[in-house]
């Protein structure tokens, strides 16, 4: 009994010591950046790739935190980001015009997709047009599962309803996940439901799925990833040299190189299109 | 310093709880050597009393002084239960071997680990159980978990031992074998003992005084001879194995006797009281005497009275016999006796009992 | 089942082949879920304790508080854990969002409550007169609770136990708190919900069976050392 008590408190002493370990972060910091992004830089891997870069070029450590960008844009009216990178536009550009968030930049895009069963039941394959798309999908009351989590592919497919003109809301054939990209592939998968993805995240889990691109190409699906720093004159606690770091270094030559090639080993095809220095009018020519 | 003072000394102890009051005692002394039994029925405060003189209890009033120092004022408590050692009617064994049990005292006192060594086993061996020294305590019968309970409280060599009934839980073998051994045992320390039991047997056994409690008083202290024969009270003397209490009026005082009229009987007593007192007579049963005819066998005894046989009940060594000699009468007789006398129920006999052997209470 | 079967090849894999990344998951899954059950444990033993050997008035109120709080839902933790060490919360100063540090104090939150209750009721199973017993052999007060708390020892293993097993299995306030960031705050449950919902079911799995493995090995090494010490 003797020997496990002694033990025991040995034990305890040197979890106890070895928690000492984790103290420094919290010296350390002004080192630290929170970025606050979308679950599609993450779930396509990406981030996984130029994150290390990054770090190991200015010494900064990135804490990445994949949410929304609805949510992502929320961290930052609270000051609780450094920096963000999301893809919802509209959003983004109120969110800068309220004074949260300054030096908006373009980064890269890639597009959105509409994605169903083979099988097709509403026959959407094929139209040009993704609001004519939709309004064919409620026509045929074809399964439908939406993100629900105010993140940019959520505010898109919602402008995108909005532009087809019909009724959604509330249907039975209309349905919402609540959960991230690839959660809601997944289940729209299982459920040979149709869905409105970004097309990285597609790609990247295709192998899983039994999910066909059924619409693409619309101007209207465009996917925009932008940068924006969180404002510091709102936040003093606001890590500013390190968000400016990193929003710089996503328009560098080198990181817009690597986002280039991202996923053409992998996939055959590049997963997001470097656009840094364009203009959002120019994009899908 | 006197020589003669007590070893413990309590003042004005008292317990309330919800308003009753569980313990009120005035005064207790307990001399240096001397075993004291506490007796009294459940719940008379035997307990509460020893849990109060070990000063374990926060909630009493009144002041213990031990060789003299007011625990909690010159001698803490701490330092007060180092010097004295309790066991329960409950072994309390803690969940390790026999060995660690009977340490556990002198590992509180930090003492040397050779001297704990030293005195578990010789504490081991004092109550015979040194072959389970590395039993788990889990393990034990009921009389080797009390044995090695009570080797736990000697092997701190505590000046003064509380004892709270540790045998009212073994069966009666054990038990005998238990008390022979802790009889022998404090004979040979003369450690201090306060030792508390229903039992009065026990207490006559191992106690140099006997104190007897109800509802949380003491009633009467003395040499276990002065209680047996001088009770107090009537309960004291139900407790102490008196069976017939009469209540009388006395009538006719001479010489030192008086004569009682009890149910129009009249009894003689030794005694000084006067004319028209009220008092109780207390008769143990084994100073009444029976036989068949009282002019064949002539006794010293004053009072005989006919009576018939009630019942009769078997009592170990002994016959218990009720009778009524127009007031109950409980005489004890030996097996032999009641087949020589040829007794049985219904049977007509004579009883008598000595003056010197009936013990007056004044009311 | 082809896809658990290939999760369990792939698990084997990633341990045999020593993988970096799954070691580190793993290791700071221990280390976290461990610090959090250490102060829990110390918290909730002596709290625990406290409670039980004392009467006080309100003592019921705070014992059914202490049991409620025994399923004290780990994403509520997380939420005010969040909102308290937030830049601009209460706590900002400190700056331990999205740190292991802050992934501890949450499961360390969720596990206090288990401990503590289990602590309670192991202290009041104990007799009443132990205490007393105690005392009288002269121990200190201090001797006397290390002396409880070690007659209480096989049941406060059930509460390390359970403690342990609810803060290692936990996801809610990880993900929350500790933000899942790659090789920093990323622990084996919030590393297979990422997986998954990456689409990486096999790696998904091998987490998982990792976890299990945690789980049942920290247990197994406990129940041994419980049953070990249980009379015959």
């Amino acid at each position: 009994m003797k020997k496990i008590t002694h033990s025991f408190i040995a034990f305890i002493a040197l979890v106890l010591a070895s928690s000492v370990l984790f103290v420094p972060s919290v010296y350390a910091q002004q080192k630290n950046i929170i970025l606050a992004t979308t679950t599609s830089t993450q779930d396509s891997g990406l981030l996984d790739v130029l994150i290390p870069v990054f770090e190991k070029k200015t010494g900064y450590f990135v804490k990445t935190i994949a949410v929304g960008s609805g949510q992502a844009m929320a961290m930052g009216q609270k000051g609780e980001a450094d920096v963000l990178l999301v893809h919802s536009p509209a959003a983004e550009i109120k969110f800068v015009a309220d004074g949260y968030g300054i030096n908006r930049r373009l980064i890269m895009h890639n597009d959105f997709v509409v994605v169903g069963p083979a099988a097709d039941p509403a026959k959407i394959k094929g139209i040009k047009s993704a609001a004519e798309a939709f309004k064919k999908i409620a026509a045929e009351q074809g399964l439908f599962l939406s993100r629900g989590d105010n993140s940019g592919t959520h505010a898109k497919e919602k402008s995108i309803w909005k532009a087809s003109g019909v009724k959604y809301e509330d249907e039975k054939w209309y349905q919402q996940t609540g959960l991230g990209m690839g959660q809601t592939l997944n289940v729209a998968s299982e459920k040979r439901a149709y869905t409105l993805t970004d097309r990285g995240t597609y790609l990247a889990l295709k192998k899983r799925l039994d999910l066909d691109i059924l619409v693409e190409g619309d101007a209207i699906l465009l996917n925009i990833y932008h940068v924006i720093e969180v404002n510091p004159a709102k936040f003093p606690k606001v890590n500013i040299p390190g968000g400016k770091a990193f929003a710089d270094f996503m328009v560098s030559k080198e990181t817009q190189g690597i986002i280039k090639t991202f996923g053409v080993d992998k996939f055959g095809s590049p997963l997001f299109f470097p656009d840094a220095g364009k203009k959002v009018e120019d994009l899908g020519k | 310093m006197n020589q003669t003072m007590p070893i413990l000394e309590a003042k004005n102890l008292s317990v309330e709880r919800a308003g009753t009051t569980l313990l009120d005692v005035p005064h207790l002394d307990v001399e240096d050597g001397e075993v004291l039994s506490l007796i009294g029925p459940n719940g008379a405060g035997k307990t509460t009393l020893l849990v109060t003189l070990c000063h374990l209890f926060k909630y009493f009033s009144g002041t213990i002084l031990f060789k003299g120092r007011q625990v909690g004022n010159g001698l803490s408590a701490g330092q007060y239960r180092q010097k004295i050692a309790m066991v329960f009617q409950e072994p309390l064994l803690f969940n390790t071997t026999v060995f660690e049990n009977v340490a556990a005292g002198l590992r509180f006192r930090k003492a040397p680990r050779l001297e704990i060594e030293e005195a578990v086993k010789e504490n081991l061996e004092r109550f015979g159980i040194g072959h389970l020294a590395d039993r788990s305590a889990r393990t034990l019968s009921g009389g080797e978990a009390q044995r090695t309970s009570l080797a736990r409280a000697f092997a701190v060599k505590p000046d003064m031992l509380f004892l709270d009934e540790p045998f009212s839980s073994l069966d009666p073998p054990t038990r005998e074998s238990l008390i022979n051994d802790l009889e022998k045992i404090l004979d040979g320390s003369g450690t201090t003992t306060i030792f508390a039991t229903h039992d009065r047997i026990e207490a006559l056994r191992l106690s140099d005084r006997i104190a007897v409690m109800n509802k949380g008083r003491i009633l009467q202290v003395g040499a276990p001879d002065d209680v047996m024969n001088h009770p107090a009270d009537e309960f004291v003397a139900s407790f102490v194995g008196v069976e017939t209490i009469l209540k009388g009026k006395v009538i006719e005082r001479r010489m030192g006797i008086v004569m009682v009229s009890v149910s129009g009987r009249e009894i003689a007593v030794i005694g000084e009281h006067d004319i028209g007192d009220s008092i109780t007579l207390c008769i143990r049963p084994e100073n009444v005497t029976l036989s068949i005819n009282p002019s064949k066998t002539p006794t010293s005894a004053r009072n005989t009275f006919p009576g018939t046989i009630e019942r009769i009940v078997p009592m170990g060594l002994f016959q218990k016999v009720e009778l009524d000699c127009g007031f109950p009468l409980v005489a004890y007789v030996t097996h032999d006796s009641v087949g020589e006398l040829s007794l049985c129920e219904g049977a007509d006999v004579a009883a008598s009992l000595k003056a010197t052997a009936i013990h007056v209470v004044k009311k | 089942m082809d896809l658990i079967f290939e999760g369990i090849k792939k698990a084997f894999l990633l341990l045999v082949t020593l993988d970096r990344e799954v070691l580190g998951i793993t290791f700071l899954s221990l280390k976290v879920s461990g610090l959090a059950t250490i102060i829990s444990v110390l918290i909730g033993v002596s709290t625990g304790t406290v409670i039980a050997l004392n009467a006080f008035p309100g003592k019921r109120i705070v014992v059914s508080l202490v049991n409620t709080g025994m399923g004290l839902p780990p994403v509520v933790v997380g939420l005010f854990v969040t909102i308290f060490l937030w830049r601009n919360g209460p706590f900002g100063f400190l700056g331990i969002l999205y740190t292991p540090l802050a992934i501890i104090i949450a499961q360390a939150i969720i596990a206090t409550p288990i401990v503590m209750g289990i602590t309670v009721a192991a202290m009041q199973q104990l007799p009443k007169k132990l205490r007393l017993q105690i005392l009288a052999l002269g121990a200190t007060r201090l001797q006397m609770v290390w002396m409880l708390i070690k007659e209480a020892r096989l049941s406060l293993l059930a509460a390390i136990m359970a403690g342990f097993g609810g803060v290692i299995s936990e996801i809610g306030a990880s993900i929350m708190v500790g933000g899942n960031i790659k090789g920093y705050s990323r622990v084996l449950t919030t590393a297979t919900v990422m997986e998954t919902s990456r689409g990486n079911f096999d790696v998904a799995i091998a987490l998982s069976i990792i976890l299990l493995l945690l789980a049942y090995f920290i247990n197994l090494i406990l129940t041994h050392i419980q049953q070990k010490e249980r009379p015959r």
